[in-house]
């Protein structure tokens, strides 16, 4: 194959790295632009009995300021999801109930920054206080409701607001109570992730205007730029084909950008005044008033025999969602749906729990969506489970993971009475391959530095997925164009993972032309078929799949179009490296056939499509390995070494997918170590700022190596399975282990700090050396 | 209010209000290549060249750069392009929001620095922030383009 699996630098790379305009603030509609900014609670919990605006009106330059009593009262939610969603319609543009310090007062548009700003000062707000829920482990059943009212939810999600659910799920396979009596050895820990916030480097931001049509023109960086158009033209009452949306390129996302944050108050704005508007957050509104990745406490009970075989395997979750439930259900969901299918030779499984309302930041979707917060909870199971039978986890795992070919009613895809079907997996020869590259026969569980410095050895494993089964479904136009080049559209919304490249690397396969003939288009939505967007790990197997089928289409209306022409049978015409053969003679390139069709006898310009959805969605899969090196003097911990085996089908771009993996390892050693969540004692995010929430910097990340060990997945382009989220989920789990082989200490709430560790030697009163 | 000062080799008078920040001031003479990522100096995307050396545009105050030379990477296109090839090649820019901040940087330091180790590369460019790449792969691309092992 001349482009799949190869080394295809980054279609955009050069201009991003030269500093070429490509964002939403360079690309939108310059200084004409009303600017938004927005009043925020400074509650956790409170009521308006009033607000005076007239002060901040009355300032010159201000052109409006909107609240509760002047914006639509339609509820609604900010989650990208395909129709219908499951999240809680929980919301209004802007409420009379604070839910969170943070949460929307007021909305002032000015003609420029400072007026702005100096409007919100001006307006006047007497708040009713209320007392806030501000704990996961009191929410469930308080007397104090996040959200008087039950929110509506397109089907039911188990959500009830007078207890404050957000959405509750249970799911059992086999007889789990009865395993777990009947296991030789059963344990139980309960283990707590916290907030993360994305920290993509550009901010949140969307820029408004009426164009030349009359159109709502929506400029935004956003992952789901379908689901910002649906969802302006329910709340704001005008049909979809009255919004335009613009998607430039995206400066990370990680799955922030799958919430339509921010596309709305600017859009509001220009509703009201027929004028551009313009909001940017601020980072420290980017930390406070988006989302997150939902806080969790998660109670996992394992049951197994002395011989290390699994019996059964229950996990219960609470989710904190914070003040709205975006992405509440189906995080909640996916905590279990990613996990149990790991360990699919136990005989039984559970999964249940409750996500719910606190007088928190929401919680959302990140990279990872609850994989991750449930890899830490039964990853770190297993490891103790290990040690308590004095196994090496290792084979613990290799005994009972679910193998390529074996089927488990939890995999996405799976109907009552009919399990999906594991299509591909090299876990077990990721483990081997790992233990071979940190050393583990010799190292594990743990190397004597010297006299302060112990190194400990962990790891873990984890699944996710490819896309979302039977709903989330792509399409890809490839169009042929006059000269004989391509341009392929859709709309996966390429955040920097590289979907543009991968799928122009699709279409340059199967085409047999060069990289250079295929031009992508993913800007106007206007122009682009459907696509949910970009998450769920879909871009290289939903919409990659969709650009095979686009190009071989395409492939085949050439080859009809030559044969129409030249007046023979399409099997007559033989394709390939950009000219079509008749019998043993050259009759046309593909230059000469886009020319004659556009232009002169042939009247029939190609344009090809393909969809796709997938009937599963293939898990890749990792096995991580941590060595840990911790100060005994100060309880700190650093990852001096990790090593990532992934499994993600055929790799379709070795450089992508390599990135993703050491970016994705660094924000998983994030999680594990560095990015703590701090509350003030009224519910106000302390952590809002880079200086308050560290993320990890270029010298806390040390080795970090990946190996890739292919499967060939039969659904995906190409034997291909996603990599975008897997690759966030190991290190913690793996670090936590590492901490425990070298210290004794099992930290089992994220993230693990100096302090944990320190605290926890002097209390367990061991020296490790 | 005015001043007079150089930006990419040009003399150039600028307006602008009291209080702004020659990030604001660079984005809106249309130096788009020029991003902010925080509010607390904290990120490095702001990072320009004044007189030669990495300043943060976002903490530096606008009135402060009469009579200095300021550089964006509008005026390095070539010295940029050559270290964007060892990005690209490693897949190491992904979104981009942070590498021109970072380009002039890793620009500075090529100019500063001789035959740098890794802890002194990680130590130069610490003040630049990434969340997309784990940083290897841009270590990666530094070593190639500095030519050091």
């Amino acid at each position: 194959m001349d482009f799949v699996g190869k080394e295809i630098p980054k279609i955009d790379g050069l201009g991003l790295v030269k500093g070429t305009p490509a964002y939403t603030s360079d690309l939108d509609i310059g200084e004409n632009a009303l600017i938004v900014k927005i009043l925020r609670s400074p509650h956790a919990s409170a009521r308006i009995r009033t607000i005076d605006t007239s002060e901040a009106e009355a300032i010159p330059g201000v052109e409006c300021v909107l609240t509760h009593l002047n914006t639509p009262t339609t509820r609604f939610t900010l989650a990208g999801q395909s129709f219908p969603e499951p999240s809680p319609y929980d919301r209004r543009i802007v409420d009379n109930h604070m839910r969170y310090v943070g949460d929307e007062v007021a909305i002032v548009a000015a003609v420029d920054e400072r007026t702005a700003l100096a409007a919100l000062k001006k307006i006047k707000v007497d708040y009713e206080l209320l007392t806030p829920v501000l704990n996961l482990e009191e929410a469930l059943d308080n007397p104090v409701r996040v959200h008087p009212q039950q929110p509506f939810t397109n089907f039911p999600i188990g959500n009830d607001a007078a207890r404050n659910i957000a959405a509750s799920h249970y799911t059992e396979q086999g007889d789990v109570e009865g395993e777990l009596a009947a296991s030789e050895v059963v344990m139980e820990q309960t283990y707590t992730t916290q907030a993360q916030a994305h920290a993509m480097m550009e901010t949140y931001r969307a820029t408004t205007s009426f164009d030349v049509n009359g159109r709502l023109q929506v400029m935004s960086s956003t992952q789901i730029p379908y689901h910002v158009r649906r969802h302006l033209s329910r709340v704001l009452g005008i049909p979809r084909s009255k919004i335009k949306v613009l998607k430039p390129r995206v400066g990370g996302g990680f799955g922030g950008k799958q919430t339509a944050s921010v596309e709305i108050f600017p859009a509001i704005v220009t509703m009201k005044t027929g004028k551009p508007a313009r909001l940017v957050y601020t980072r420290q509104e980017t930390f406070t008033c988006t989302t997150s990745r939902h806080a969790m406490q998660l109670t996992v009970r394992l049951g197994a025999d002395r011989d290390g075989t699994i019996r059964a395997i229950d996990i219960y979750c609470l989710s904190d969602t914070g003040a709205y439930g975006e992405h509440a259900p189906t995080v909640f969901w996916v905590v279990g749906q990613k996990t149990l299918p790991l360990y699919g030779k136990a005989k039984a499984c559970r999964y249940h729990g409750h996500a719910l309302y606190t007088n928190k930041p929401p919680g959302g979707a990140l990279r990872g969506y609850g994989a991750t917060q449930g890899t830490f909870a039964l990853e770190s199971a297993i490891n103790e489970l290990a040690a308590k039978l004095d196994m090496d986890p290792t084979e613990l795992r290799a005994k009972n993971l679910l193998g390529e070919g074996e089927t488990h009613p939890e995999l996405c895809g799976s109907t009552p009475g009919n399990p999906a079907t594991l299509g591909s997996s090299s876990l077990h020869r990721c483990i081997e391959k790992g233990k071979a590259l940190i050393g583990w026969d010799e190292k594990f569980p743990k190397v004597i530095v010297n006299d302060t410095k112990v190194r400990g050895y962990g790891m873990a494993v984890t699944m996710q997925g490819s896309g979302i089964a039977k709903i989330d479904t792509a399409s890809v136009l490839i169009k042929l164009n006059e000269d004989g080049f391509f341009t392929l559209s859709h709309s996966a919304s390429d955040m920097g993972q590289g979907s543009d490249t991968i799928l122009a690397q699709i279409g340059a396969e199967v085409l047999e032309i060069d990289m250079d003939q295929i031009v992508v288009a993913s800007f106007d939505l206007d122009t682009l078929p459907y696509d949910p967007g970009a998450y769920a790990s879909s871009g290289a197997y939903v919409t990659g799949n969709a650009a095979r089928l686009a190009a071989e289409d395409m492939k085949a209306q050439m080859r009809c179009a030559v044969a129409s022409l030249q007046g023979v049978s399409p099997d007559a015409v033989t394709y390939g490296d950009g000219v079509f053969t008749i019998g043993s003679e050259k009759t046309m390139t593909l230059s000469e056939l886009a020319q004659t069709l556009c232009s002169f006898n042939g009247k029939d310009m190609l344009i090809a499509k393909g969809t796709f959805g997938g009937e599963t969605s293939p898990p890749p899969f990792i096995a991580g390995f941590a060595e840990v090196e911790v100060d005994l003097e100060t309880g700190e911990a650093q990852v001096t070494d990790y090593v990532a085996v992934a499994d993600c089908g055929t790799v379709l771009n070795k450089n992508l997918a390599l990135i993703q993996v050491e970016g994705g390892v660094a924000m998983g050693i994030g999680l594990g170590l560095y990015e703590e969540v701090r509350y003030s004692g009224k519910g106000r995010l302390s952590t809002n700022s880079f200086m308050e929430y560290k993320i990890p910097s270029r010298l806390d990340i040390h080795s970090i190596r990946v190996a890739f060990e292919e499967s060939y997945e039969p659904t995906g382009p190409y034997g291909a399975k996603s990599i975008g989220e897997v690759v966030c989920n190991t290190p913690a789990p793996a670090i936590s282990a590492a901490v425990a082989n070298a210290t004794g200490v099992q930290v089992r709430s994220l993230p693990i700090t100096a302090e944990k560790v320190l605290l926890g030697m002097i209390k367990n009163n061991v020296d490790p050396r | 209010m005015q001043l007079e000062t150089t930006i990419n080799g040009r003399n150039v008078t600028l307006d602008f209000a009291g209080g702004e920040f020659l990030y604001e001031t660079l984005r809106r003479y249309g130096y788009l290549s020029v991003k902010q990522g925080c509010d607390t100096s904290s990120c490095g995307l702001c990072t320009v060249w004044l007189d030669g050396k990495p300043a943060l545009s976002c903490s530096t105050l606008t009135a402060r750069v009469a009579g200095h030379e300021i550089t964006t990477i509008e005026a390095l296109q070539d010295d940029a392009r050559e270290f964007a090839e060892y990005m690209v090649a490693e897949g190491a820019e992904q979104c981009g929001f942070c590498s021109p901040g970072f380009t002039m940087t890793v620009l500075a330091m090529k100019r500063e620095l001789d035959n740098p180790d890794e802890a002194a590369i990680n130590h130069y460019l610490a003040g630049n922030l990434c969340r997309c790449s784990g940083y290897k792969g841009q270590m990666r691309a530094i070593k190639k383009y500095m030519g050091v092992a």
